[in-house]
């Protein structure tokens, strides 16, 4: 048997083997792509690397280097894992066969996709040209394809303005970025890059109706405040509303939260059944891939106590809830211990007011802040926040 | 032979308009019967009309119309598949199906349900108390009230079928040209002399089963006695994690226009729910459209609750060829040497091969002998059913390549390949089932393109730039 079991060679995946390994363990990555490194692969731009490596790379710079200081730890390519099994059993399609592996600790951080036009219920025809951010970069950077001239970028989230540069890269003009919302839901000054160093205009407060064409895209309909408009176009890249692959937990035995999407942690990263752990972007919406790396080193540090003996039992955790205009809160159960507690959360959408802490309905922590669409809320409870406590509920008023 | 006739070839014995189901099942019938025939799709690929969207069921008839050709050609398409599948490798998922009362009014309808399945020869349909649907059906909402159990209705896989039938077809010797839109012809002595777009094509006798434009195309032998009606459907599949919410196909109580709305698992593991039933001009293009699909959603959570916490893998739409006739337009026109089969509307999977029967006979009672092949090959298709092992469970599997449906690389060049390769990316979809998973293409696009580069036209490149203002 394993010491660990990784399953996804993505930034969190690689970040944890390099901790486990580091410490000596005996670590298999699980990747079911021909090559590990995760969704920076495609990502031929700079900006990442910032948060972990401090330094400013390209994805697949980034990728290389992920790969690079996981060191001594087993990558297996083409590794599709296909059911998880309780007590930190691993069912893998490998070239050679089905397998049935066994480790002492799993950490599942197989990552996260963008939501495709049939889970968005959008209208219209089904036409070929019609795809997420991370299957066009994929196509610019690794196939050097170009599928379309002019689409129309539909979302404002970060990767939106990833997909801008990739089509600058292709030499591919975006006819407009639009947004339903009436502010961009990236960072500013997004919207300026987009309008004055790519030349996209940025449309608020604008939806996409549906979608016309038959073998390809024709064009869209757009809503706005000013009514109906149909806007003539050869693609549509659908960006962000990012959804977890967390696929195996849904389809198992572990426990999914229904507000992440993710499976349910503790504090410690550990799953419903405690030899699974989970980091990075499986957990929910998307973070930055440095957050996720860090999600990584953070899981494998407790399974290295885990593997140690040194982890709590899961049964002195205390749940929390989220209430309000709060969509989530993870880790969604909390470990009382002897060091401070991280908690993160989104809001369901933009919203002003207090975020309150309530330990068993007693108000503990209130601050005021101004929360957006898709941008994480962190919250640190101290050491000791917890004592004597049966159940915990954050919630934005 | 996938390429047209030269010309001054002989004529083909029969010619076959339209490669839906239907299309597909006459030209496996008439192959076998010995008959040189030639299959005529308009389409870049088989499937390209009514049949590549429907409901993927088995149907046993039981809700037909007593006396009906329909009636009686659904129940023999239905025990022809029984007996066929295994050897072209096609799935069966033996589920059954439960007509489920939800309101004092269906439970009036029952008996009167029960009482037609008798009637049209399905005898093992019987009634099931609330407490026997809820064992059967745990996850049905609490106020069902009961129900009628028809075990023989069952969940194919809607596009492997009439493919299996069109390699049987092409493996003993037929002709199948697409891209061929039949524009006219013209009756000799002889028989016709089809116009289509990749040139003539001359056969002694001509089916029109031309689907959504079957009126059309029968205008060509006569004034069309049926117009077309287009009819559409709207479904929405949800994610596999859904398919362990329903074990049987779960029916409604029909009104006169609908069998309503069906909850049903696929044989690819999802779990179904719809169709709408909309009346269009538009004979081309069925669109998805938001309110209806969050009807349908509305109404599958109505019937099963916890689907509510079911993600949405895709949505899709089909066209059916309703006409002004409840009835299939099934007629042998001896002088003109024209078969018209027209009207085929949601039972053409189930009614295909007991259509193709009953055109054999029409066959022999009106244009002459048929002489089977004695002893016909079996062509089985891969398997794409979760039902039966695939490739990707193989020792010694190929890379895999869409990692939702565990597609391989090698499946994908397999259906790229052979005697009837995909003529675009629907048809590499329907034959492999890459890109139809949760992710719809997210991991996997570009990889795809990469291994169909050249061989489906259009996937790539963009169409010549038109500047948009």
């Amino acid at each position: 048997m394993r010491d660990a079991i990784i399953i996804g060679a993505g930034p969190a995946g690689l970040s944890a083997a390099r901790i486990l390994a580091g410490a000596g363990r005996d670590v298999l990555v699980l990747e079911r792509n021909p090559e590990p490194g995760g969704l920076p692969r495609f990502c031929g731009h700079l900006g990442w690397g910032m948060l972990d490596f401090h330094r400013l790379w390209t994805g697949p710079a980034y990728a290389r280097a992920l790969v690079q200081a996981a060191g001594r730890a087993e990558i297996r390519t083409g590794a599709s894992v296909t059911a998880l099994l309780p007590g930190g059993g691993v069912e893998v399609s490998l070239p050679e066969g089905i397998q049935r592996l066994q480790a002492r600790a799993v950490l599942l951080a197989a990552g996260i996709r963008e939501m495709p036009r049939g889970a968005r219920l959008l209208s219209g025809t089904r036409p070929w040209g019609v795809v997420s951010t991370g299957a066009f970069q994929e196509m610019v950077y690794a196939g050097g394809v170009v599928p379309f001239r002019h689409p129309v970028v539909v979302g404002t989230e970060l990767v939106s303005f990833s997909a801008l540069l990739t089509a600058r890269h292709a030499g591919i003009r975006p006819l407009v970025m639009i947004e339903e919302n009436d502010r961009i839901t990236a960072r500013r000054p997004g919207d300026w890059v987009a309008r004055h160093l790519l030349g996209v205009p940025v449309r608020l407060g604008t939806k996409l109706l549906a979608i016309e064409g038959q073998g390809r895209v024709e064009a869209v309909r757009l809503a706005h405040a000013g009514g109906e408009e149909r806007l003539a176009c050869d693609g549509v890249i659908l960006s962000g509303r990012f959804v977890p692959e967390a696929t195996l937990a849904r389809a198992g035995h572990l426990t999914v939260d229904p507000a992440t999407g993710g499976p349910l942690v503790d504090s410690a990263w550990r799953c419903s059944d405690p030899a699974f752990f989970a980091a990075g972007n499986v957990l929910r919406s998307v973070e930055h891939s440095g957050a996720a790396a860090l999600e990584g080193r953070a899981a494998a540090h407790a399974m290295l106590r885990a593997l140690a003996g040194e982890l709590p039992s899961p049964d002195a955790a205390v749940p929390v809830t989220p209430g309000g205009a709060l969509r989530y809160v993870y880790p969604q159960r909390l470990l009382p211990g002897a060091a401070p507690l991280r908690l993160y959360a989104r809001a369901a959408a933009e919203h002003r007011g207090r975020l309150r802490v309530l330990a068993d309905g007693r108000l503990v922590h209130e601050r005021r802040l101004h929360a957006l669409p898709e941008r994480r809320l962190t919250l640190t409870l101290p050491a000791g926040a917890l004592q004597g406590v049966a159940a915990l509920s954050v919630d934005l008023a | 032979m996938t390429v047209p006739p030269f010309p001054g070839a002989p004529p083909f014995d029969l010619a076959i308009i339209g490669a839906g189901v239907v299309g597909c099942a006459i030209f496996r019938e008439f192959t076998l019967a010995g008959l040189s025939t030639v299959l005529i799709e308009r389409g870049a690929d088989i499937l390209s009309g009514a049949s590549k969207a429907n409901s993927a069921l088995l149907h046993t008839g039981f809700d037909a119309i007593p006396g009906s050709l329909e009636a009686a050609l659904v129940r023999e398409g239905h025990a022809r598949y029984l007996a066929l599948h295994r050897p072209l490798g096609l799935p069966l998922i033996e589920s059954g199906a439960i007509v489920v009362a939800w309101n004092e009014a269906d439970r009036a309808a029952l008996p009167g349900i029960l009482a037609r399945a008798h009637e049209n020869g399905v005898p093992d349909a019987r009634m099931l108390s609330p407490e026997e649907v809820r064992a059967r059906e745990p996850h049905l909402a609490a106020d069902q009230q009961g129900g009628v159990w028809v075990p023989g209705e069952a969940i194919i896989d809607p596009w492997s079928a009439p493919l299996a039938y069109v390699h049987q077809a092409l493996a003993h010797g037929g002709t199948l040209l697409r891209q061929a839109a039949v524009t006219g012809g013209e009756a000799g002595p002889e028989g016709w002399r089809l116009a289509t777009s990749q040139g003539p094509v001359q056969a002694r006798v001509v089916v029109n089963c031309a689907g959504l434009q079957g009126d059309l195309v029968e205008a060509i032998a006569r004034p069309s006695p049926f117009a077309i009606r287009p009819r559409k459907g709207q479904f929405v599949v949800l994610d596999k994690t859904a398919s362990r919410l329903a074990s049987a196909i779960i029916l409604p109580v029909p009104n006169e226009r609908t069998k309503g709305v069906v909850i049903a698992r696929t044989a690819f593991g999802n779990l179904l729910v719809g169709p709408t039933a909309e009346e269009q001009e538009e004979r081309e293009a069925a669109t998805v459209e938001l309110a209806a699909l969050e009807a349908l959603l509305a109404q599958g959570r109505r019937m099963i609750p916890a689907l509510a916490d079911e993600p949405v893998t895709t949505t899709y739409a089909g066209l059916r060829p309703a006409t002004q006739f409840k009835d299939y337009q099934i007629e042998a026109l001896p002088e003109r040497r024209w078969i018209t089969v027209g009207g085929i509307r949601s039972t053409g999977l189930t009614g295909s091969l007991g259509i193709a029967a009953h055109l054999a006979r029409l066959y022999v009672r009106h244009f002459g002998p048929l002489t089977p092949l004695p002893e016909p090959r079996w062509t089985p298709v891969p398997n794409l059913a979760e039902s039966a092992p695939r490739p990707w469970q193989q020792p010694g599997r190929d890379e895999v390549v869409c990692h939702c449906e565990m597609v391989t690389r090698a499946e994908i060049l397999a259906a790229l390949e052979g005697s009837l390769p995909a003529g675009d990316l629907g048809g590499l979809k329907r034959r492999t089932r890459c890109m139809m998973g949760r992710c719809q293409g997210f991991y996997c696009t570009r990889r795809l393109m990469a291994l169909a580069a050249g061989r489906l036209p259009g996937l790539v490149q963009p169409a010549p730039v038109q500047e948009a203002g």
